[in-house]
């Protein structure tokens, strides 16, 4: 038969336990806290966290932690995230995190409004970074990190399938009635112009060239539902209406990205970053490719700008060691070795020029740090944009483009405002 | 025979108390006593980097508003979860109905006296269980990539097969669309929660609709094993004499098997909604909330919004929604199944004791009957 399972002393007892253990937690509070860490002396131990594009980009990291720790003294370990944004949401959560990490341009507002970045930027102004790069990293007037590599985004040109349509090098677009021409010329049969990505970070370059973007400059107020946006994502819808541009999910057969779709010859153009070469040499080696600068807007040229900085964490322990390792590792040989290894740009105005200098094919890419637009780096904006970019999928299939706008415009000043 | 028991006292209870110590404190330390932070932690606006129970501007309190924030306030956070909410209330639809028919089938086939080779087909069955459900799911990837074999299988059969992972049209959505009903039509434009009735009408998404595959297939094996034990346990007896009384196969399911089942199908279906309501793996393998946030669920919701957007109060607020919403679907459901009163004025425990002990000596006395040749008393 059923009896009472607990009787009520015992109930009691059970609760007062784990109400004990619940005020144990409460008073450990001496382990956190805003103030700063106090720095520990003496030779350092650091943990460097890379989200690693492959074998070659872990290998360079390695060697040039160890040739930094055997100068300094000090050792430095670097470990390769599986998750990165995962991983170091749970150091910064535990009070562990890595000394040294890639932070993404995107994530800067984030980590820097929470307090998990030391800002130690006027410590390496004297590396002379891009003042665009400058621009993404700072948050609140504040230089929060040294940018280590960026990459940008330019036109890729099957090579082939432009002599085949007659195309010379007279023929390379230089604006957007240029680009239709040229698109229109290299659609037939089951071959597409362009095909893009179908999110902002692709589609954003239309709206540049037309002179809008998501923020104002300063990051203070939304700018998502201006007329130059529109006339970005109307020109989008315009090319696509002649079938001449498609979203690489939106062809037959579809691609997974720009690249595998300009690979497997489903577009003749694609819009992409310096990643491209690498993708290319690797899964398809047949394909040739040109890279020119994108064309320009009625505002005037206009690309994205992708970037990672070395972030330390406002916990590390080692912070002075820190900014000496970011210090080599962005150094111009340094950098110049990385983009040797596996292909990222330097972003010192002297690493750029002798780069430039060495792989004139890549002139394109180089270029665009002038006029490039880094990612939305404000706190909060992450759903937001991921919000948009889904809609922006839709695009083809006859969406409302002042709508996405005007959802847009709400949401991220809804972050604002909470920001 | 229910002798009613005295509580335990004496050295028994301490021994009692001893031996059941280690489970409670671990449970209690690593599962009572973290629900309770998160919950704390619900109603804080914690980012992350702070003790979550020390205050401060990082971590103060803000009592209900992350949970209004999910369901009153326009914005965002609002739109998320009811778009994830919808997407499991589809997977649930789908899944848990499809998961208990089939393991029940795969039972009855797998019980059957004249099957050879029953210990193969538990094993096949139950295989896809006991597999890591991330490597299933990232051969599924493979499966329904455009290319993949199920495209490949298709084309065999003259069917041009969608992109799967790329998909988000709903299934209702396109089975409206059979009967003319345009996109976004104006009788769908009433709100629910900040969400128009067209979009809570969309049905899952041709993404979801693998997932939706994967889930069946995977947990089918755990449940035909329940269901299996079940079947395995109830009275020879019962089933020949509903033979005898002239039932067709289908009749004796439905009218004998399927009622003598409900313990194990309660189980089952208990153990469907909690399962299906909390699914993460699937999602975080296979696209993260893509296409256009169609897979989202709010189990991976919570864990973006936490991690990603350092939200952690809205995430365990969110976490603690899906708690209450499973804990009322269990309710409700245990409610629907709860056995029948007998005909007549028993009530009590005691009076069903003694009906069912009755019930069982009758029904060895028939069988002795039956045994012995002499056929069944009326």
């Amino acid at each position: 038969m059923r009896t009472s399972n607990i009787r009520p002393g015992s109930a009691a007892l059970v609760l007062g336990a784990c109400g004990a253990l619940v005020l144990s937690a409460c008073g450990g509070g001496s382990g956190f806290g805003g103030a700063a860490k106090t720095q520990a002396t003496g030779p350092a131990s650091l943990s460097i966290m890379i989200g690693s594009s492959g074998a070659a980009e872990t290998n360079a990291v390695e060697a040039a932690a160890a040739a930094w720790a055997k100068k300094s003294g000090n050792t430095a370990k670097v470990i390769v995230a599986s998750d990165l944004g995962q991983q170091l949401g749970q150091g910064f959560a535990g009070g562990t995190p890595p000394d040294v990490f890639y932070a993404d341009a995107s994530r800067i507002g984030d980590f820097a409004k929470v307090g998990n970045l030391y800002p130690y930027g006027d410590q390496v102004k004297s590396a002379n970074f891009l003042p665009s790069l400058v621009k993404t990293f700072t948050y609140k007037d504040t230089f929060q990190c040294a940018p280590k590599d960026y990459s940008t985004l330019a036109l890729a040109i099957n090579t082939d399938m432009w002599a085949a349509a007659g195309l010379t090098d007279a023929d390379y677009p230089t604006d957007w009635a240029g680009l239709e021409k040229v698109a229109k010329k290299l659609t037939k049969g089951k071959v597409t112009g362009l095909v893009i990505g179908n999110d902002i970070n692709r589609g954003g370059v239309f709206m540049r060239q037309a002179g809008g973007w998501v923020v104002s400059p300063d990051g203070k107020t939304m700018t998502a539902d201006s007329p130059q946006n529109l006339a970005g994502l109307a020109q989008m819808k315009k090319m696509m209406a002649a079938g001449t541009l498609k979203f690489n999910t939106d062809t037959k057969p579809a691609a997974g990205w720009g690249g595998e779709a300009f690979g497997k010859g489903i577009g003749a153009m694609t819009i992409e970053g310096n990643w491209i070469r690498g993708a290319l040499t690797k899964d398809f080696p047949k394909i040739k490719a040109k890279i020119v600068e994108l064309p320009a807007g009625p505002a005037g040229k206009g690309t994205l700008v992708f970037s990672n900085c070395w972030g330390i964490a406002a916990k590390s322990a080692h912070q002075t060691q820190a900014v000496d390792l970011v210090k080599y590792l962005t150094s111009v040989e340094q950098q110049l070795a990385f983009a040797k290894a596996f292909g990222p740009m330097p972003s010192t105005v002297e690493g750029i020029a002798k780069f430039t200098a060495l792989y004139p094919q890549d002139a394109a890419f180089a270029a665009g740090a002038a006029y490039g637009q880094g990612p939305v780096n404000l706190p909060g904006f992450d759903p937001v944009m991921a919000a948009f970019s889904s809609k922006m999928a839709t695009l083809g299939k006859g969406a409302d483009a002042k709508a996405m706008l005007a959802d847009l415009q709400k949401n991220g000043a809804a972050a604002i405002a909470a920001g | 025979m229910a002798k009613r028991r005295t509580s335990i006292h004496g050295r028994e209870g301490i021994a009692g108390w001893v031996f059941t110590a280690p489970a409670m404190i671990i449970l209690g330390i690593f599962l009572f006593v973290p629900i309770v932070m998160a919950l704390w932690v619900s109603m804080t606006n914690w980012t992350g980097n702070v003790d979550p129970f020390g205050g401060g501007p990082n971590a103060a309190f803000v009592g209900p508003d992350n949970y209004t924030a999910l369901f009153l306030q326009d914005g965002l956070a609002r739109s998320n979860f009811m778009q994830s909410l919808g997407n499991t209330f589809y997977y649930v639809l789908l899944v848990v109905p499809l998961q208990t028919a089939t393991s029940l089938l795969l039972a009855l086939i797998v019980n059957e006296k004249f099957l050879r080779g029953k210990s193969f087909f538990r094993t096949a069955f139950y295989f896809p269980s006991v597999t890591s459900s991330i490597a299933i799911s990232t051969v599924f990837l493979f499966l329904f990539s455009n290319t993949g074999a199920v495209n490949g299988f298709l084309k065999l059969l003259g069917i041009d097969g969608p992109e799967w992972f790329s998909d988000s049209r709903g299934l209702l959505h396109m089975f409206f669309g059979l009967f003319g009903a345009g996109d976004n039509p104006a009788w769908g434009q009433g709100e629910i929660f900040g969400r128009s009735l067209w979009d809570w009408l969309s049905g899952p998404s041709v993404a979801m609709c693998v997932i939706i595959v994967l889930a069946v297939w995977t947990t089918t094996g755990t449940f035909m094993l329940m269901f299996l034990a079940a079947l395995q346990d109830l009275p020879v007896e019962v089933d020949e004499a509903a033979m005898l009384d002239g039932v067709s196969p289908w009749q004796k399911l439905r009218l004998v098997t399927i009622p003598m089942l409900k313990p194990a199908l309660f189980l089952v279906i208990t153990l469907g909604i909690i399962g299906t309501w909390q699914v993460f793996d699937q999602i975080y393998v296979m696209g993260k909330g893509q296409p256009a946030g169609t897979t989202m669920t709010p189990a991976f919701l919570s864990y973006k919004t936490s991690f990603t957007s350092n939200g952690w109060g809205s995430g365990a607020a969110i976490a603690f929604v899906i708690f209450l919403i499973i804990v009322i679907l269990t309710g409700i459901q245990r409610r629907m199944m709860r056995e029948d009163k007998p005909a007549g004025r028993l009530r009590g425990a005691a009076s069903r004791a003694r009906l069912a002990q009755s019930e069982s000596a009758t029904a060895t006395v028939d069988l002795a009957h039956t045994n012995s040749g002499t056929g069944p008393q009326s």
